[in-house]
């Protein structure tokens, strides 16, 4: 029967042709759509964790209730002590102390005068030690747009563009103007070894990558840090392992009023963002679920298209004996099988796409030029698991969906009159 | 009545008997003091002239608490009129060194960790001076408040056990960091003993409070000050004043740029 069917629609291609580039096509855009969504998503949890909240992330009390302001007068202190603690505690995450900044960078002329001078946001993090993970969490080497990483205390990487700004030269000796832990106002000499490019634009309109001892000096934080991070092995962010892992560690006993214990917080948990992605999540899935219906719609009316221009056909198999409901079941069947080679087809070509989108992705960076959000400005595509289905089905049970609805007709026609049809 | 009073304030004579007349008041009862209550602006007169003088040096020490403890910072000032002022950090080990250089309307802080020379300048004006409760901006707002300010009689009200005046200052000028102030004034002193500074919307953003007043050289000084950032959410800074010496020498080559790197 179905082998039947196959050679019909092979056969009679104004049959097959035109629903089978439907599906395909409405199934090729909806699994790109869904990869494009998820890799916007995905890139902004991962640039999120990256720059500034980890998978998770140990802060003071205190400095959690106004992280927003980074109040480094609140930061953690034994810091090392604690890191090590979790480290041992929790050998599965790999955890890094990191101190974020704000202040001016000042560039001396020949005289010690301010030459120019331009707001910067710092981030200080162990880039010297032999076994620090930062470089590679923060991809150092292959952002550096000029220059090396840095080798020795008091040398920094500043932002491609703030450096151009700037007009800094490569070895130049520039001021960080800033606030202590104490409220003071400090200043701090650095050396620039090398300019960088993240590719998020809010990081790289004005950022500083310091030595986080180089930092704690500067800012009198000695053994202090503003935060604790802690990545997940693999790189991804898991809410349902990191939301134990912080219950867990928040569970241990401690001073109950005391500001300064350490509190944990999953990336979800932090500046809101776990309703920004639900939120996002939501959308998304409003989006596919509106596309789906749209699909329907077009398959059905497809089908409708098919069912009237095979009035004729159907009316002779109607009235040579053959049961309506055979012939609706037949129709059905053939939808199917258009459905599941339209979807194949949609969802092959979705994907090839879809990968070259996740390995090159689209620079937006024109659009970004003010944002503050932490996106990449190159934006790429994400295959899932999911990848693999959100088009597939649809694609399928739209088609028989359609296929259904338009061949109901097939139980108002009237076998007495099917004899004038065909004489019309 | 007006014109009265500023005839009283150009005759020293006249105002001497006018004090007399007051201190007669006091002693009479606080609603006959009301009624002959001076001015606003010669009350705001006298509090600049008390504020205000020729050359002086000042040992002083803040003792700033902050949310996680207090720690002192310890400068020496040399002072010219209210235009030119010269400090230099003694301590703690790390502030030492630390010079601030005013000179009209221009304010640069040297620091020899890095052999800086900065202009504070923008928005750095409104940090904080070594963490304390003060920011540059009120370092280098006009000290004669007469010049930027409206006064008004808002009172009277007892502050350190002493009679004060009630005043309330409207700026005049828009550039001035506290739109509004209210001070109390000892009537017989003319020391601010209390302040409150607000924002253009009313909300209080510092206070000054004068734990105590000594007389030195002959001068009535406020010697123990606790300035508090209303927005810190914090204990304040207490301001103390070690040593002063009035109409000091003070070499001219002090207030020039070239003395912050010696």
């Amino acid at each position: 029967m179905i082998k039947f069917l196959i050679k019909g629609l092979v056969r009679d291609r104004s049959r097959s042709l035109f629903p089978l580039l439907t599906v395909a096509i409405g199934v090729f855009l909806t699994v790109v759509f869904y990869c494009w969504m998820q890799g916007i998503v995905g890139d902004m949890l991962q640039t999120t964790a990256r720059f500034e909240a980890g998978h998770v992330k140990v802060m003071s009390r205190a400095y959690a209730r106004e992280a927003d302001q980074i109040p480094n007068d609140l930061a953690l202190l034994g810091a090392g002590k604690l890191l090590d603690e979790l480290r041992r505690d929790h050998p599965s995450l790999t955890w890094t102390s990191r101190i974020r900044f704000g202040g001016l960078l000042d560039v001396p002329d020949e005289k010690g005068e301010t030459k120019a001078q331009a707001p910067v946001a710092g981030l200080a993090v162990d880039l010297l030690s032999h076994s620090s993970s930062e470089p590679g969490i923060l991809n150092l080497a292959g952002g550096l747009v000029r220059g090396r990483l840095p080798r020795q205390r008091g040398e920094i990487l500043v932002s491609d563009d703030l450096a151009g700004r700037l007009g800094l030269e490569l070895g130049g000796t520039v001021t960080l103007i800033g606030s202590s832990m104490y409220g003071s106002l400090i200043t701090a000499n650095f050396t620039l070894a090398g300019t960088i490019r993240f590719g998020v634009q809010a990081i790289d309109r004005g950022m500083m990558v310091a030595d986080l001892e180089d930092v704690r000096l500067a800012l009198d934080m000695q053994d202090a840090a503003g935060e604790v991070l802690g990545f997940l092995h693999g790189g991804f962010y898991d809410d349902v392992q990191a939301g134990r892992l912080a219950g867990a560690f928040n569970a241990l006993p401690r001073k109950a009023d005391d500001p300064f214990s350490p509190v944990m917080e999953t990336l979800r948990q932090q500046s809101g963002l776990g309703d920004m992605v639900d939120m996002m999540n939501t959308v998304v899935g409003a989006l596919v679920a509106i596309f789906v219906l749209a699909m329907c719609v077009v398959l059905w009316n497809a089908g409708l298209m098919g069912n009237i221009r095979r009035y004729g056909e159907i009316g002779v198999r109607l009235a040579m004996g053959e049961a309506k409901g055979r012939v609706y079941r037949s129709m059905i069947a053939e939808s199917l099988i258009l459905g599941f080679i339209g979807s194949l087809i949609g969802t092959a070509l979705g994907l090839v796409l879809a990968y070259v989108l996740q390995a090159n992705g689209i620079n937006f960076g024109s659009l970004f030029e003010k944002a503050t959000l932490l996106m990449s400005t190159s934006m790429r595509a994400r295959v899932t698991p999911v990848s693999f289905v959100i088009g597939f089905v649809p694609g399928l049970l739209a088609t028989a969906a359609g296929a259904s609805i338009a061949g109901l007709g097939l139980f108002k026609r009237q076998t007495s009159r099917l004899l004038k049809e065909l004489e019309a | 009545m007006r014109n009265t009073w500023k005839m009283v304030y150009c005759q020293r004579s006249l105002v001497r008997a006018w004090l007399a007349a007051a201190a007669a008041a006091m002693m009479l009862g606080h609603s006959s003091l009301a009624a002959q209550a001076p001015s606003a602006d010669w009350i705001l007169g006298q509090v600049d002239g008390t504020r205000t003088s020729g050359n002086k040096i000042i040992l002083s020490e803040m003792i700033i608490h902050g949310r996680r403890g207090s720690r002192s910072v310890r400068a020496k000032s040399w002072i010219q009129g209210v235009e030119r002022s010269f400090s230099e950090y003694l301590d703690p080990p790390r502030e030492k060194g630390t010079k601030m250089l005013k000179l009209a309307g221009q304010l640069w802080i040297y620091s020899p960790a890095t052999d800086r020379t900065i202009l504070i300048s923008g928005h750095l004006l409104r940090q904080s001076v070594m963490g304390s409760d003060l920011s540059y901006e009120d370092m280098m707002e006009d000290p004669v408040l007469a010049n930027s300010y409206e006064a008004g009689l808002a009172g009277e009200e007892s502050v350190l056990e002493r009679p004060c005046w009630k005043l309330e200052l409207t700026a005049q000028k828009s550039e001035v960091s506290y739109p509004r102030r209210m001070l109390w004034v000892d009537k017989e002193r003319f020391v601010v003993l209390k302040e409150e500074r607000f924002a253009k919307s009313g909300k209080l953003l510092k206070t000054a409070e004068v734990k105590s007043v000594r007389r030195m050289q002959g001068r009535w000084i406020p010697d123990r000050v606790v300035f508090r950032d209303v927005l810190l959410n914090g204990q304040g800074t207490e301001f103390n004043i070690e040593s002063i010496e009035f109409d000091a020498s003070i070499p001219e080559y002090v207030f020039s740029k070239a003395s912050l790197r010696k």
